[in-house]
């Protein structure tokens, strides 16, 4: 069975080598191969997680060596993978919904000429994906981890002929550099520390290892998760992102890849639990980010961006959790899977929309719109009320069980963290009842296109509605099934551990206040957005409501701090290379031509004046000879 | 007598004193005639001399074989040689002595007079008093006693050295040789090629025949009294031989147009203008090999 | 007389030797220049020879002149073949290698 791990990567890699190899010959069938290779890697997945399943807990972690990579004496890398209960996870998500959003995707990408390159980029993503999530050493997970903020890149910027969408794709990638850079330096400190970076003999040997060090570790994987996961400071990339079609962004950049933060922390638990300030860090980013993205999100009349501006503070939320420690590890997860079907979900209802409404994007353009299209109203509805944790769907077992655990955190921190995430949960059904109030309720505020016709909104074809449906599935149920009898906290429990926190506050506490934060968002937005008018033209604002569009000012922020002492660093090291550098070496080079061209003159060709000098130096060497022997 | 030549002395015998003044005098007379002579066959003979008075200094100090060899290896073959490149580049050029390189005549006096000074001081604070003599290593003759160190110690040497003159012959014969690319033109299609070009159809003029002058070098003059080049041999004209008795022709020719309109009582200018005298023929640079001279 | 006057003989035809191949312009005098300077040696060479009683220097002699014999004969032969194409013996007129 163990043998169907690397056919979970091969699978997806060979469509992308097909694909991008094929050439036209595929383009009439290419992306129904690349969608059933998606579905036959999920099939593996799926196979394994029985087989998994039929396994005692602590049996149920798999290695499979495939070959040794680099195999110099003190320097062992392999390409072996692990899959255990965590790594399962993921695969069932990656593929699962992964397989869906390909399915999507031919219908939504199917007048597009170069549909063939965009199933291929998918295709290559999920296996780079995987691989990350499958990896049993950090530097095969660094391979994944490269792979998927390439395919990131190649998706973002696939409308490459907008100039938006090239820059965007360009920023992503720099803004991931930085990231990758954390985590590259994060594999050095490792194998400096430990002798190697295979999962077992760092986890093994961090208990030996001085705090100092493992907080160094900690933190450069804290850097590098912010920049996968788009956490504050490195989120700036991820609003502009979504101007790669509206499946990339479900998948890359809701549900699957900007997880890879959250992944690679939960991974690293064995160095995190042992670098409490690392982890006091990996807290405070999530709970900046989780406010951060809300607010973002409260102030965006573009769909998407509002919709990156819920999964950033989505992503804070598993952050956070994450950086609780044991008592937040699997509940990390558990909200990364439910979110993963929501928020896949809602972007799945808005690329409907747009597809609809002539890839309208504004919501103060839209309105009344549930009676158009009902299908992508009820399952845009679902995710909604998930995502807002209205009771008993799947974001109100997840994100209420962090929000608990925010508090179990114990002390001055755990209420400042758990209000930190109240308030998230407040704003979090705010700016989704504005969106979900925006697009589909409320008087027809369409406007005309470019050619001055009004969009004649339309259900979306079938293979874009089933994803849909079975998608809203899982933000329906998957919370209430993880939570049930603790299921999925049982199911981690061997891979990430557990403890119960001390809660100053009862559990049922928890749940009414966060039920209340999530009431008093919904009546605000309520009250702002359907009782009142929305003008279609976004009234000035307050300042911070200005800010919140421009990003919270994230990109002027950048552009201070880091471009222009950049650009002036740049600007002087060019002129001191121009003038200092070159001018010396100019200056030498000019000198020796000249002396050169003096020395020249003794080679005038005439062989008596060779003769001559010849003659002169053996003079010199006899006087020379003559007068040590005399002294 | 030879044995004896070399006694075991600090001193030689009067004799032997005589003859080296005598064969000093020669040899350094001989070595600044060769620096000084203009012609290279005179500079070439004035070595033979030194050569041969160097010859009798070496049997006078015992080294008899090496005298000989002097003598017909030097004097006789290596000399010889000299004067026949001497004749193939022309025996009558003389050097222009004016020096083109400035400095480089007194740079060389400045050398050769440190460098002299130099050796003397050398050799003076050198103390050699006692001289061996070679009474005991010339015991069974000169040629055995030589013929010995160079079939013992020195034998690998002269194998190699037998090598190298076997290596320069060779080499003297692939420098000197030619390689004819293309067979060489027959007389017949270099007719054909004179007729074909129209450049000199007519054989080359003749070279002047006068009643003072009548060898090949002397070139035939035009009608207004400028000598005719191609009447000159390439070759000759190449080594700058050529003997140009133009100029005085035409000098005669002035005066005899002068006396004539003397005669005549003409005004000076009504006089014909007389060609200026030419300048004698200047050995040519390179210029294209003439059509007959293959 | 001291034998040593040999010595300083052979020196000022070394001398004179060294100063023709400095001043002659016509290869043919500045290859004798050349042979009287290997003539001067050889004298020395004798010299030395009478001078320890061995009769090395007098060997040594003799290779020099084999030497000196293949050396002309190249030499020579270049002499011969710079003549043909270049017209001249002048060694002032082959500065083709200056700049």
């Amino acid at each position: 069975m163990n043998s169907l791990i690397p056919l979970l990567v091969a699978a997806p890699l060979a469509g992308a080598a097909l694909l991008l190899l094929g050439g036209r010959a595929l383009d009439r069938f290419g992306h129904w191969l690349a969608t059933a290779l998606a579905a036959l890697s999920f099939g593996f997945g799926l196979a394994l997680f029985s087989d998994m399943l039929g396994r005692e807990a602590e049996h149920r972690a798999v290695t499979k060596h495939l070959f040794s990579w680099v195999p110099v004496n003190g320097f062992q890398a392999d390409v072996a993978f692990r899959l255990d209960q965590l790594s399962m996870t993921f695969v069932l998500l990656i593929t699962g919904v992964g397989t869906l959003i390909h399915l999507y995707s031919v219908g939504y990408m199917a007048h597009d000429e170069r549909r063939r390159r965009f199933f291929a980029y998918l295709n290559l993503f999920l296996a780079a994906m995987l691989l990350l999530v499958i990896a049993d050493n950090y530097l095969l997970l660094y391979v994944g981890w490269e792979g998927v903020g390439l395919a990131s890149y190649l998706l973002i910027g696939f409308w490459q002929h907008k100039p938006s969408a090239a820059t965007a794709a360009k920023k992503a990638f720099v803004v991931n550099r930085v990231g990758d850079m954390g985590l590259s330096i994060a594999i050095m400190l490792m194998f400096a520390e430990f002798g190697s970076f295979a999962f077992t003999p760092v986890f093994d040997g961090a208990h030996e290892a001085s705090e100092g060090k493992l907080t160094a570790i900690g933190l450069m994987l804290l850097l590098a998760a912010c920049g996968k996961s788009a956490q504050v400071p490195l989120q700036s990339w991820l609003g502009d992102a979504m101007e790669g079609p509206t499946p990339v962004s479900a998948l890359i950049h809701a549900a699957t890849m900007v997880t890879a933060g959250v992944y690679l922390i939960t991974r690293s638990s064995a160095i995190f639990n042992l670098a409490p300030d690392a982890r006091t860090a990996v807290v405070v980013v999530g709970a900046v980010t989780l406010l951060f993205g809300a607010v973002v999100g409260c102030a965006k009349d573009d769909i998407k961006k509002a919709l990156a501006g819920s999964t950033m503070s989505q992503i804070g939320y598993m952050v956070l959790a994450a950086g609780l420690g044991p008592i937040g590890y699997a509940f990390a997860i558990m909200h990364l899977v439910t979110h993963g079907f929501f928020k896949a979900g809602l972007f799945l209802g808005a690329g409907s929309v747009m597809h609809g409404m002539n890839d309208e994007v504004n919501m103060r353009h839209y309105g009344g719109l549930w009676r158009h299209m009902k299908v992508t109203f009820v399952t845009f509805g679902l995710g909604y009320l998930a995502i807002i944790g209205f009771p008993g769907l799947s974001g109100f077992f997840s994100k209420d069980r962090i929000i608990e655990a925010a508090f179990a955190k114990g002390g001055t921190e755990g209420w400042i963290l758990g209000l930190c995430a109240l308030v998230g949960a407040a704003v979090t059904a705010f700016y989704m009842t504005r969106v979900m109030v925006l697009t589909f309720f409320g008087e027809k505020r369409w406007q005309p296109d470019e050619s001055g016709e009004l969009p004649h909104p339309h259900e979306s074809p079938r293979t874009m509605t089933i994803p849909m449906v079975l998608l809203s599935f899982g933000s329906v149920f998957a919370g209430g099934l993880f939570a049930f009898h603790d299921s999925f906290l049982t199911w981690l429990e061997p891979v990430t551990g557990h403890s119960e926190g001390d809660s100053p506050l009862s559990s049922w506490t928890v749940t009414g206040l966060t039920t209340a934060c999530m009431l008093a968002g919904v009546g605000l937005a309520y009250l702002m957005y359907w009782r009142s008018p929305v003008p279609v033209v976004p009234p000035v604002g307050s300042p911070l409501t200005r800010a919140a569009r421009r990003d919270l000012l994230q990109d002027d922020i950048n552009h201070a701090v880091l471009v222009r002492p950049g650009s002036a660093l740049t600007a002087t090291l060019v002129w001191f290379d121009s003038r200092g550098l070159d001018g010396f070496v100019n200056g030498l080079a000019a000198t020796i031509g000249g002396l050169s061209g003096r020395l020249r003159r003794i080679q005038n060709g005439f062989v008596r004046s060779y003769a001559l000098s010849m003659f002169g130096g053996t003079l010199v060497l006899v006087a020379s000879t003559l007068l040590m022997r005399s002294v | 007598m030879i044995a004896g030549l070399a006694e075991a002395t600090g001193t030689t015998s009067t004799g032997e004193a005589v003859q080296f003044w005598v064969l000093a005098v020669v040899a350094v007379g001989g070595a600044l005639g060769m620096l000084l002579m203009r012609k290279a066959v005179h500079s070439a003979l004035c070595l033979a001399a030194t050569m041969l008075a160097l010859a009798v200094c070496y049997m006078a100090q015992g080294a008899v074989f090496l005298g000989v060899v002097q003598i017909v290896v030097y004097t006789g073959a290596i000399m010889m040689l000299f004067l026949f490149v001497v004749m193939l580049v022309g025996v009558t050029s003389e050097d222009s002595l004016k020096e083109q390189l400035k400095g480089q005549r007194f740079a060389a006096a400045l050398c050769g007079l440190g460098f002299g000074v130099l050796l003397v001081a050398g050799i003076a604070n050198a103390k050699l008093d006692h001289f061996t003599g070679l009474s005991e290593a010339n015991a069974e003759g000169n040629v055995p006693g030589l013929a010995r160190l160079i079939f013992t110690r020195y034998v690998w040497a002269f194998e190699v050295t037998g090598a190298l003159l076997i290596t320069a012959a060779i080499g003297a014969m692939v420098l000197t040789h030619r390689e004819h690319v293309k067979a060489p033109k027959t007389q017949r299609e270099l007719a054909a090629q004179r007729v074909r070009d129209n450049l000199q159809v007519p054989p080359l003029p003749a070279p002047g025949v006068y009643a003072r002058h009548n060898a090949v070098d002397v070139p035939a003059l035009l009608p207004d009294g400028s000598p005719a080049e191609l009447s000159v041999n390439a070759t000759l004209r190449e080594r700058g031989q050529v003997r140009d008795v133009s100029e005085d022709m035409q000098r005669r020719m002035a005066e005899l147009e002068n006396a004539t309109a003397d005669w005549l009582g003409r005004a000076s200018s009504e006089r014909p203008v007389v060609a200026a005298p030419r300048r004698s023929l200047e050995p040519a640079g390179n210029h294209e090999p003439e059509e007959g001279e293959q | 007389m001291n034998p040593v006057n040999y010595l300083y003989l052979a020196a000022l035809l070394f001398t004179i030797g060294a100063a023709g191949v400095l001043v002659r312009r016509n290869a043919i005098v500045l290859f004798m220049c050349v042979e009287l300077m290997l003539n001067a040696s050889n004298l020395a060479l004798v010299t030395f020879s009478r001078l320890h009683g061995t009769l090395d220097g007098q060997v040594i002699a003799f290779f020099t002149m084999v030497v000196a014999a293949a050396e002309v004969v190249v030499g020579l032969a270049i002499i011969v073949s710079i003549f043909r194409t270049r017209h001249s013996a002048s060694v002032d007129d082959s500065n083709l290698m200056k700049l």
